[in-house]
C-alpha cells in the first residue's frame, strides 16, 4: 500500500488494519507522533489527514490511503503550523513535552479551518490531555494565534 | 519514492533522536579524540577524565563541560529533565558564572559517575526527586561554573601574553582591555581542557546583586524541539538492527507463567521473531511494536499462583483484594498508632475535654499517569558492554541494577537518561515496575537490540501506587474557640517503607505522615501517630509525596475545627501563625492576590453560588498557600480560580517556577476531583484513561501565582505547589454545600446543583 505522509509517497509494509501510529513510528521512523493511550483518549497521536485531525493510534493505517497525511515533523512546512509553533515558544508552552506534538497538530487544523476560532470552538477542539497541566499556557498561545488569524 | 528498506535505514539521521544517541555513543568511544572540546570525561574507565586524580563531586570542569569551537556551551546535568525545567535552571547557574549566556547552553543528561553526585549534604548520592535538584546543587554548579571561568582565564592570558589580572570576562569571551584584544571560549577551549581544574576554594562566585540570568525568567532550552516533535524520549530511542517488544504481565503480582496455550499460533503470527517466558510476563519480539503488542496480548496463558514468600520487597496480590475493603480494614486498624511528632499532651487534653471534634478522612491510591509510558531500549555491545537508554530519575542506581541483571560489571553498562514524557516519582527503580530488566533479558535472548514499550494498559496494571491513607481526627478547642489539641492517626504504609522495607531500629517513613507532621500552626497539645498497615500493592513516591495527601487531611480537619469554634478558616490561621512573619506574609500574599479574603458564598456574576477555600503546606524546604474559587455545576465540582503565594526562599527562574505551580496545581485538582486507583478481585478496575479520568483542559482553572522571596534558605518548586490544592478546593466545596468533603475524589461524592 501507498501512503502520502508529509508531501511524500512511502510504501508501506504492515497489515492493514495496523493503526497509522505505529507505521509512522516504527516503520517510517518518524517518532515525533506519540504514543499515549492507543484508545484516542489522550490524543498525543494525532496527525492531520486532509487536514482533519486524527487520532492515529485507532486509524487503521488502509483507511487513509490516498489521504494527504501531515505529522510534526513536517509542521514548519505550512505557514499555519510555522505560527502555531511560534506562539508556543513565544508562551513557553511545554513542559515534559510529550504531549505536545499532538496538541500543536490540533491547534494547526483548527487554525487552518477557523483563522479567527472563539474560545468556545478553541476549547471544542483543544482537548487533547496534558499531564504536566500546560492548558492555561495552551490556552494563552491559541489566544494570540486567534487574534492573529488576519495578519498570518 | 517508496523504497521503504532503504528509507528506514536512512531515517534514524533525519529523525534527530538517534543522531542524539549515536553521538553520545561516538563520545563515549573516542573520548578526548574531538578536538576543541573542553571535556569529554564521561565516566568510563580509561576516559582522559578518569585518568585524574579522584576529584570531588561538582570540581571536575571536563567532566560536566564542552565548550564547542562556535562558542556553542554543552552541559552534562547532574539531573534529568522531565518537564520541571532543571535543564534550563543549570545553564543559568552554571551560566552565570562562566559569563555564558544560558542561551548558549546545550544541555543532556549525565552518565552515573561520582563526579556528577553533588547533592549537598548526601555524598555518594544522585537523583531528580524530593524538588532538591537545584537547592542542594546550587552552590556547586555555581563553583563548577567559576572554575571554568578560570581555567578560560588561564588559558587567554598565555595566548594573550598578559597576566590574569588584567583579564575579564563578558559573556563567552575573555576580554583584554588594555589592549582591545579577546577570545572567544570556543578557540580557547582546546587550551584551556589541558589545563589543570584550580583549587575550588581559589574562585570566588559573583555577587547576586549582579546576577544578569539567575532570577531572571530565561527561556527554556527545550521549548522548540518539544514543539516540533524534535525532542526524543526514551520510547523514541533508535538503534540499527533493533526489534522490538511488547509484554503480557500477569494479572497479579507474583502469578508465574504455566503455560502458554496457542504459543506456536503466536509465533507464527505477522512480523513476530520470538516469544519468551519472562519472570511474570510473556514477552512477543517482533520486527515493529504493533505486531509484537498484537501477539502479546493475543496469548493465552495459564498463570500460576504465586508459590512461597515474595522476593524481598516484592509482594504477592492476593486474588480477592479491594481497595474498598482495604480502606475499610485501615478504617478499623485498631490502635492509637506509632508517635511521629508530638507537642503538650494532646491524649491528655483529649481525654479531659467536654466536647470533642472527630472525623476521619481518606486518601485513595492514585497512579503517575504520566504520558510517556514505560519502554526501554537495551544493546549488547560485541566488546560485552551495554547500552541502556533508559527513563529514570537516578541513573547510578539504574547502572547497579541493570549490570546485576546482566551479569556484568556496573562499569560495562552506559545508562542514557533521555528526557522523561512526565515522571511523577514514576522512574525511580522500582523491582516489578520497571521494563529495562525486561529489555536486558530479551535483548540477550536474541541477541539484537530490543526495545521493550509497555502498552497503556499494561502499565496501569504494574504502575506503582501512591500510598492510600486513613486518618483518624480529634480535636478540642478552648472556651474562645481555637484549637487546644488535635490528634491525627493516620492508618498508612509510607512509600520509603513499602519499596525498602520497615527500619529496623523501629524509625517511622517519615514520608508516610509529612504534611501531617511539620505543621507551623500554634495548637499547644498535638500528637501525629501512624499505624502502619502492610499494603499488598506495590507503593512508590508520587509527586510531592506524603504531603500530597496528607496536607489535604489536615488542612480539610483543620477547617472543620475552624467551623466548630466558630472561626473563619483564613483569620484563624492567621492568629495561629501571630509571630510567623514568614507564613503570615505568605498567607497575606495569597489573600492580597484573591483581591482580599472572603470566603462566601457569594453569587457571582454569571449567577452561580461560589465560595473559597484556604489552605496551607509546608512541602521540601518552601512555604505555600492556595485559595480556590468553587461553584457546583451539574452536580461535579468546577474550580473557577486558583490563586497560590509560594516562598521557596530564593529562586533561580520566576517563569519556570510559575510554570511549575500551575503543573502542581493541575496535578493536585485532578487528584482531588477525579483521580483514584481502584482494585476489585485483585486487579486494577482502570487500565487506561477511560476508566482512569485526569484532569482534562476544560476544567483547569484560571491559574495565579506570586512568588515570595523571603530569603529563607532555598527550598524545592517542582512539588511544592501541589499539596496546599486539594484541601483549598476541599474546604472551599465544604462551605459551599455545608456538606463537608472528607474523601478524594470529589466525584466520588454527590452534590447538588
Amino acid at each position: 500500500m501507498e501512503l502520502r505522509i508529509n508531501r511524500e509517497t512511502y510504501s508501506v509494509q504492515s497489515e492493514g488494519d495496523t493503526p497509522l501510529l505505529w507505521v509512522i513510528r516504527d516503520e517510517l521512523g518518524l517518532t515525533g507522533t506519540k504514543y499515549g493511550c492507543g484508545i484516542a483518549q489522550c490524543g498525543a497521536c494525532s496527525v492531520l489527514v486532509d487536514g482533519v485531525v486524527t487520532r492515529s493510534c485507532v486509524t487503521p493505517v488502509d483507511s487513509v490511503e490516498g489521504s494527504e497525511i501531515t505529522t510534526i515533523e513536517a509542521i514548519e512546512a505550512d505557514e499555519t503550523g510555522r505560527r502555531v509553533v511560534e506562539a508556543w515558544v513565544a508562551h513557553q508552552v511545554p513542559q515534559c513535552g510529550y504531549c505536545q506534538s499532538g496538541q500543536v497538530m490540533a491547534a494547526t487544523a483548527l487554525l487552518r479551518e477557523s483563522p479567527n476560532p472563539s474560545e468556545e470552538e478553541i476549547a471544542a477542539v483543544m482537548v487533547n490531555l496534558c499531564r504536566c497541566g500546560t492548558y492555561n499556557a495552551i490556552k494563552a498561545a491559541m489566544a494570540d494565534l486567534a487574534d492573529g488569524g488576519e495578519r498570518g | 519514492m517508496g523504497d521503504l528498506s532503504n528509507r528506514t535505514l536512512t531515517r534514524p539521521e533525519l529523525s534527530g533522536g538517534p543522531v542524539n544517541l549515536s553521538r553520545r555513543g561516538f563520545l563515549l568511544a573516542s573520548s578526548g579524540a574531538a578536538a576543541g572540546s573542553l571535556v569529554l570525561g564521561l565516566g568510563l574507565p580509561g576516559s582522559r577524565a578518569r585518568a585524574q586524580e579522584a576529584m570531588a563531586p561538582g570540581t571536575r570542569v571536563p567532566a560536566f563541560l564542552e565548550i564547542r569551537p562556535d562558542g556553542t556551551v554543552r552541559l552534562l546535568s547532574p539531573f534529568v529533565e522531565g518537564g520541571q525545567g532543571v535543564f534550563t535552571a543549570m545553564a543559568q547557574i552554571v551560566g552565570e558564572e562562566l559569563d555564558a549566556d544560558p542561551a548558549t547552553f546545550v544541555v543532556e543528561n549525565a552518565p552515573p559517575g561520582a563526579d556528577y553526585q553533588v547533592m549537598e549534604g548526601m555524598p555518594g548520592f544522585r537523583i531528580t526527586g524530593g524538588s532538591l535538584s537545584v537547592r542542594t546543587s546550587y552552590a556547586a554548579m555555581r563553583r563548577l561554573g567559576a572554575l571554568a571561568r578560570a581555567m578560560l582565564m588561564t588559558a587567554a592570558a598565555a595566548q594573550l601574553g598578559a597576566p590574569v589580572s588584567e583579564l575579564s570576562t563578558e559573556p563567552g569571551r575573555v576580554v583584554h582591555a588594555a589592549s582591545g584584544r579577546s577570545l572567544g571560549y570556543g578557540e580557547l577551549a582546546p587550551a584551556a581542557l589541558d589545563l589543570p581544574v584550580p583549587d575550588p576554594e581559589s574562585v570566588t562566585l559573583r555577587d547576586p546583586a549582579e546576577f544578569r540570568w539567575i532570577r531572571q525568567p530565561v527561556k527554556r532550552l527545550d521549548v522548540y524541539e518539544k514543539s516540533t516533535g524534535k525532542a526524543v524520549f526514551a520510547i523514541d530511542a533508535q538503534v540499527e538492527g533493533m526489534l522490538h517488544a511488547a509484554v503480557q504481565h500477569a494479572p497479579r503480582l507474583g502469578m508465574t507463567i504455566g503455560t502458554i496455550r496457542n504459543e506456536d499460533e503466536l509465533r507464527a503470527m505477522k512480523g513476530v521473531h520470538s516469544v519468551h517466558h519472562l519472570p511474570g510476563a510473556v514477552a512477543v519480539v517482533a520486527e515493529r511494536w504493533w505486531d509484537a503488542k498484537r501477539a502479546a496480548e493475543a496469548a493465552q496463558v495459564d498463570w500460576r499462583e504465586p508459590e512461597g514468600a515474595p522476593e524481598p520487597n516484592l509482594r504477592h496480590m492476593p486474588a480477592d483484594f479491594s481497595t474498598d475493603a482495604f480502606g475499610d480494614a485501615l478504617e478499623r486498624a485498631p490502635g492509637d498508632g506509632e508517635e511521629a511528632e508530638a507537642k503538650g499532651d494532646a491524649p491528655k487534653v483529649l481525654g479531659e475535654a467536654e466536647t470533642v471534634v472527630g472525623a476521619t478522612y481518606r486518601a485513595p491510591f492514585v497512579n503517575h499517569a504520566q504520558l510517556e509510558p514505560p519502554a526501554t531500549l537495551a544493546r549488547f555491545n560485541p566488546d560485552g558492554t551495554l547500552d541502556l537508554w533508559v527513563p529514570n530519575q537516578a541513573p547510578d542506581m539504574f547502572q547497579a541494577d541493570a549490570a546485576k541483571q546482566a551479569g556484568i560489571e556496573p562499569a560495562r553498562v552506559r545508562v542514557h537518561s533521555p528526557l522523561l514524557g512526565g515522571f511523577f516519582g514514576r522512574h525511580f527503580l522500582y523491582p516489578s515496575s520497571n521494563p529495562y530488566p525486561q529489555a536486558i533479558a530479551l535483548a540477550k535472548a536474541v541477541g539484537r537490540p530490543v526495545k521493550v514499550i509497555w502498552s497503556r494498559e499494561e502499565e496501569f496494571l504494574r504502575d506503582r501506587l501512591r500510598p492510600m491513607a486513613v486518618t483518624r481526627f480529634r480535636g478540642t478547642l478552648d472556651a474562645d474557640g481555637l484549637p487546644l489539641a488535635l490528634e491525627a492517626v493516620s492508618a498508612c504504609e509510607g512509600p520509603s517503607e513499602a519499596i525498602s522495607g520497615r527500619d529496623k531500629d523501629g524509625k517511622l517513613d517519615p514520608m508516610a505522615t509529612e504534611g501531617l507532621t511539620g505543621k507551623a500552626y500554634a495548637i499547644p497539645n498535638v500528637r501525629v501517630a501512624q499505624i502502619y498497615v502492610q499494603n499488598p500493592t506495590m507503593l512508590g513516591y508520587w509527586r510531592s509525596v506524603g504531603h500530597s495527601m496528607n496536607d489535604f487531611l489536615y488542612e480539610s480537619f483543620f477547617d472543620e475545627m475552624a467551623d466548630q469554634g466558630g472561626q473563619d478558616p483564613y483569620e484563624l490561621r492567621l492568629r495561629l501563625l501571630a509571630g510567623n512573619e514568614r507564613l503570615t506574609n505568605l498567607l497575606k500574599a495569597v489573600g492580597d492576590l484573591s483581591g482580599g479574603w472572603r470566603r462566601g458564598p457569594f453569587t457571582a456574576e454569571d449567577g452561580s453560588r461560589r465560595a473559597r477555600g484556604v489552605a496551607m503546606a509546608s512541602p521540601f524546604g518552601s512555604e505555600a498557600a492556595s485559595i480556590a474559587e468553587v461553584s457546583i455545576e451539574e452536580g461535579e465540582v468546577r474550580v473557577h480560580d486558583l490563586w497560590q503565594a509560594i516562598d521557596p526562599g530564593s529562586i533561580v527562574n520566576p517563569a519556570i517556577i510559575e510554570a511549575q505551580v500551575n503543573s502542581a496545581v493541575a496535578l493536585g485538582l485532578s487528584q482531588v476531583l477525579l483521580e483514584e486507583a481502584r482494585y476489585e478481585k485483585g486487579q486494577p478496575v482502570a487500565r487506561n484513561f477511560d476508566m482512569y479520568p485526569i484532569l482534562p483542559p476544560d476544567r483547569m482553572p484560571r491559574v495565579h501565582v506570586r512568588v515570595v522571596e523571603s530569603g529563607a534558605p532555598m527550598g524545592g518548586i517542582g512539588e511544592p505547589g501541589l499539596p496546599s490544592v486539594p484541601p483549598a478546593v476541599a474546604n472551599a466545596v465544604s462551605h459551599l454545600t455545608g456538606q463537608r468533603a472528607r474523601r478524594m475524589p470529589l466525584s466520588r461524592l454527590s452534590f447538588e446543583s
